[in-house]
């Protein structure tokens, strides 16, 4: 019985969400939601590898932006659906995420870390080289007239997006409470001692790692049709690594709660922003909070309040 | 005869130019109380890494149970059947000391467990070693002994047929020695074969039945604790010509 | 379309490349490969010497290198400040080197940020006597712009060097990642020593920026096309090795001068991608310490 919770939990939001496309008609409101739930995919994502097992991934718009492009190849050679737009963008991701992680990681965690700093730079090269999906001018996007279901397509964004969100939390959900969360938790605590407590450490870090890639693809597919345009510097932004990475950290690492809470704070809080400041101050400002986060406050908001309520209670 | 359980054969080990194993041979029988001894710097632990998979060697052989693990990675020769624990603890900083245990319970075993409980057989391991009462206290709280019996703890998680206990009784007092050693023996009645490293000299002299004294990377001797204490080759290595 | 004379100018102009490479390595390869910091930010601190720079030449005419120079005490002194603050967050309380990682990034993203704050997206350049004007050597032209640089950089190298082998300091820095204990025995404090090998490495940053803004104009973000470099070159050199460290600049810049020659200039970037990786893959046994 307690196995269905979050089943049901995931449904009736996913349910809630769509009977809100059939009420709300404010756009601005869909394109801002749609950010937000972006952001809980990409943070749930990153702690995966991060958080859980410990492995700091600084590429996180080479995931993002290979998945945005895989779905404007897709659109432009085949007229693609979303749905198979969506699942192309996580299997490439993935790809890359295994492909990096079996490179990478019989190394010290520190030079994944590295690898992935220099992966963007070149993805983002091969990407400006390639005429076909709009090379360093980029292309516009034309979204479907219409759609099955929905009275525009925006909406129907925002429903898969959804969908994307409460996925990946509940994938994150799910490996935090199984065994593999708990060979993860291990690695990431004493990775030494998890090998030789039986823990196949490697496997398990590109399980992670190809996961987390999966996630982030994802998440970039729909990007194309969101904002209409698929150009290097807006898919490869540097926005993503550090949000990514910031929204984790903020919200706490250890649980899958933590990224959430800290995509929607902190998303919330630049979605506002942005419009009374500059996008650079913006930056600026996550920049700080983030080292201050991680000095002062390592466990993030999510640890915090575990701690005031163990005073508490003691 | 008793059956053989490990053989290490010939194994070398460098870091760079640094030679830290010379062609080490030795072999421990099933259900053996084994010392491995030798002055500071001369590579017991450095031969424990490479018997548990921590490290590579450069030459050599390692067969355990006749299966040559050479090159198998740590967590398969921990499945296999051998255990260690650490020098200095590495116990997983953000669980209780029970999860501690359910790690190894978890991956050392085969595929069923994946599911199963294993709570209650890691509660069952830590009344063995008397440290049911800290099951839920976070392992950065325990006291050194409480770290090195967690050690002890984790590694008989492990179910192995070999347990190799790394100093777990250095900077100990006399009854937390004694400690230590009742819980190891206990081990031993179990089946269990145990390599024991360690300096406090009446430990091992009462624990071993056979040693190898390690020095400067070779063996330097080996046989029962009586004709270690009275081999000259192993004194003049721990007090100098 | 292939000929010699290409040929010959794509190798020197990448050997020159590589000169100024080293120096922009040097940072790295004493805070990572001797300490074992993974210090991500310094290509933007780079940067930031190389914006000094330009401030010190528009407001004093100074030129760019000499104002590089100027600028070190300050950098050093900021590198001290940097890890004092690492040491006492991170390393000291034994954290995992995640929470460092990720210390070093929001660094490097509030220097970028701050200067873009300040800058803007546009790209600043300077004039000098010696920028714009070659040399001919038979067919091989040499550019000063670039050869100005070479020179300078390997002068720092040799300096860095020097300072490691020959000097107290120096020797308990290449000491103190070895045998901390057998420092203190020595009578030096290892996290002194730390501290003073950090600032020395972003000291370099200054007049490592200094050598960029006479090679090309910059802008903020230009530290990322870097971060691939330094680390490939600090691998691939033996962490920590100077002249390991020179050699492997020599060759990337060698590599990435014919990538840009013949397959265009886009695609130099992906070429110390792919040597970090060859490094990587080539060098596991010394990069694992087993």
């Amino acid at each position: 019985m307690k196995r269905c919770v979050p089943a049901v939990l995931a449904l009736s939001i996913i349910g809630l969400g769509l009977l809100l496309t059939g009420m709300v008609e404010n756009r601005y409101f869909y394109f801002a939601t749609y950010v937000i739930l972006q952001y809980i995919v990409l943070a749930t994502a990153w702690n995966i590898l991060g958080g859980y097992t410990g492995y700091v991934n600084f590429g996180t718009p080479a995931f993002f932006a290979l998945g945005a492009y895989m779905a404007t190849f897709l659109m432009l050679a085949c007229h693609a659906p979303l749905p198979v737009l969506v699942l192309a963008g996580g299997l490439i991701s993935g790809l890359l995420g295994l492909g990096l992680g079996y490179l990478t990681l019989r190394l010290k965690g520190v030079f994944f870390s590295i690898a992935t700093l220099a992966l963007t730079v070149v993805l983002q090269t091969v990407m400006i080289n390639w005429e076909f999906v709009g090379g360093a001018k980029g292309l516009s996007i034309i979204r479907p007239a219409t759609v099955l279901f929905f009275s525009s397509y925006v909406k129907f964004l925002f429903a898969v997006m959804l969908c994307l969100a409460v996925a990946s939390v509940t994938i994150a959900w799910w490996i935090e409470h199984s065994w593999i969360g708990r060979g993860l938790a291990a690695i990431r605590d004493n990775e030494e001692a998890a090998e030789c407590m039986a823990v196949p450490t490697l496997k398990l870090k590109i399980l992670a790692t190809t996961v987390s890639g999966a996630l982030m693809g994802m998440a970039g597919a729909p990007f194309p049709l969101h904002v209409t345009l698929i150009e290097p510097t807006s898919a490869f932004n540097l926005d993503y690594a550090v949000n990514s990475l910031a929204m984790p950290m903020i919200g706490g690492t250890t649980t899958w709660l933590g990224p959430l809470v800290g995509a929607i704070l902190l998303g919330t809080a630049q979605q506002t922003a942005t419009v009374t400041i500059s996008s650079a101050l913006n930056l600026l400002i996550v920049g700080v909070v983030l080292v201050a986060f991680v000095i002062l406050a390592p466990e993030g908001l999510v640890g915090l309040v575990r701690r005031l309520v163990q005073r508490e209670r003691a | 005869m008793a059956d053989m359980l490990l053989a290490v054969q010939h194994v070398t080990k460098r870091f760079g130019g640094f030679q830290a194993l010379t062609d080490v041979s030795l072999q421990v029988h099933q259900g053996e109380r084994f010392g491995l001894i030798g002055p500071n710097g001369s590579g017991k632990t450095t031969l424990i890494n490479c018997i548990s998979g921590a490290l590579r060697t450069d030459g050599g052989k390692i067969l355990f149970q006749g299966t040559d693990i050479t090159t198998l990675p740590a967590h398969q020769r921990t499945r296999l059947g051998i255990a260690r624990s650490f020098q200095i603890p590495k116990p997983f900083t953000s669980m209780t000391v029970l999860e501690n245990l359910c790690i190894p319970l978890i991956y050392a075993a085969p595929a069923q467990a994946h599911g199963a409980d294993v709570s209650a057989e890691a509660m069952q391991i830590l009344q063995h070693i008397g440290l049911e009462a800290k099951a839920d206290t976070r392992a950065t709280r325990l006291s050194l002994i409480e770290l090195r019996k967690l050690e002890l703890a984790r590694a008989m998680a492990a179910r192995p047929q070999l347990l190799i206990s790394d100093e777990t009784m250095a900077g100990l007092s006399n009854s937390e020695v004694d400690e230590i050693l009742t819980i190891l023996t206990a081990l031993n009645e179990r089946g269990i074969s145990i390599i024991m490293i360690e300096h406090i000299m009446r430990a091992v002299m009462r624990f071993s039945q056979r040693i190898v004294v390690l020095d400067a990377g070779q063996t330097i001797a080996e046989g029962t604790p009586d004709e270690i204490v009275r081999n000259h080759t192993v004194e003049k290595a721990y007090l100098g010509e | 379309m292939f000929s010699f004379e290409l040929l010959l100018n794509a190798v020197t102009a990448g050997l020159l490349l590589g000169g100024f490479y080293a120096a922009v390595s040097l940072g790295i390869s004493v805070t990572f490969g001797l300490l074992e910091v993974a210090n991500i930010a310094h290509p933007v601190f780079i940067i930031a010497g190389a914006y000094g720079a330009y401030a010190l030449n528009t407001a004093l005419a100074l030129d760019p290198i000499l104002a590089g120079l100027l600028l070190t005490p300050i950098f050093y002194g900021l590198g001290v400040v940097i890890y004092r603050i690492y040491y006492v967050s991170f390393e000291q309380r034994g954290e995992q080197s995640l929470r460092g990682l990720v210390f070093f990034f929001g660094l490097m993203f509030i220097v970028e940020v701050s200067l873009l704050l300040v800058y803007g997206v546009d790209y600043r350049m300077i004039e000098t006597s010696y920028i714009g004007s070659s040399v001919l050597i038979g067919p091989i032209g040499i550019s000063l712009r670039l050869f100005v640089p070479f020179v300078v950089g390997l002068i720092l190298t040799l300096a860095v060097y020097l300072f490691l082998a020959k000097t107290f300091y120096g020797k308990a820095i290449m000491g103190v990642s070895q045998d901390s204990l057998a420092l203190r025995l020595m009578g030096a404090d290892p996290v002194q020593i730390k501290t003073i090998a950090f600032g020395l490495g972003i000291g370099t940053a200054s007049l490592a920026g200094a050598l960029l803004l006479v090679i090309a104009p910059v802008e903020p973000s230009i530290g990322r096309e870097y971060i691939g470099r330094v680390f490939a070159i600090t691998v691939l050199g033996g962490m920590g090795s100077i002249g390991g460290t020179l050699v492997a600049a020599l060759i990337l810049g060698v590599a990435e001068s014919l990538t840009a020659t013949f397959s265009g200039p886009s695609w130099a970037l992906a070429v110390s991608f792919g040597l970090l990786l060859l490094a990587l893959a080539v060098r596991p046994a010394g990069l694992f310490g087993r």
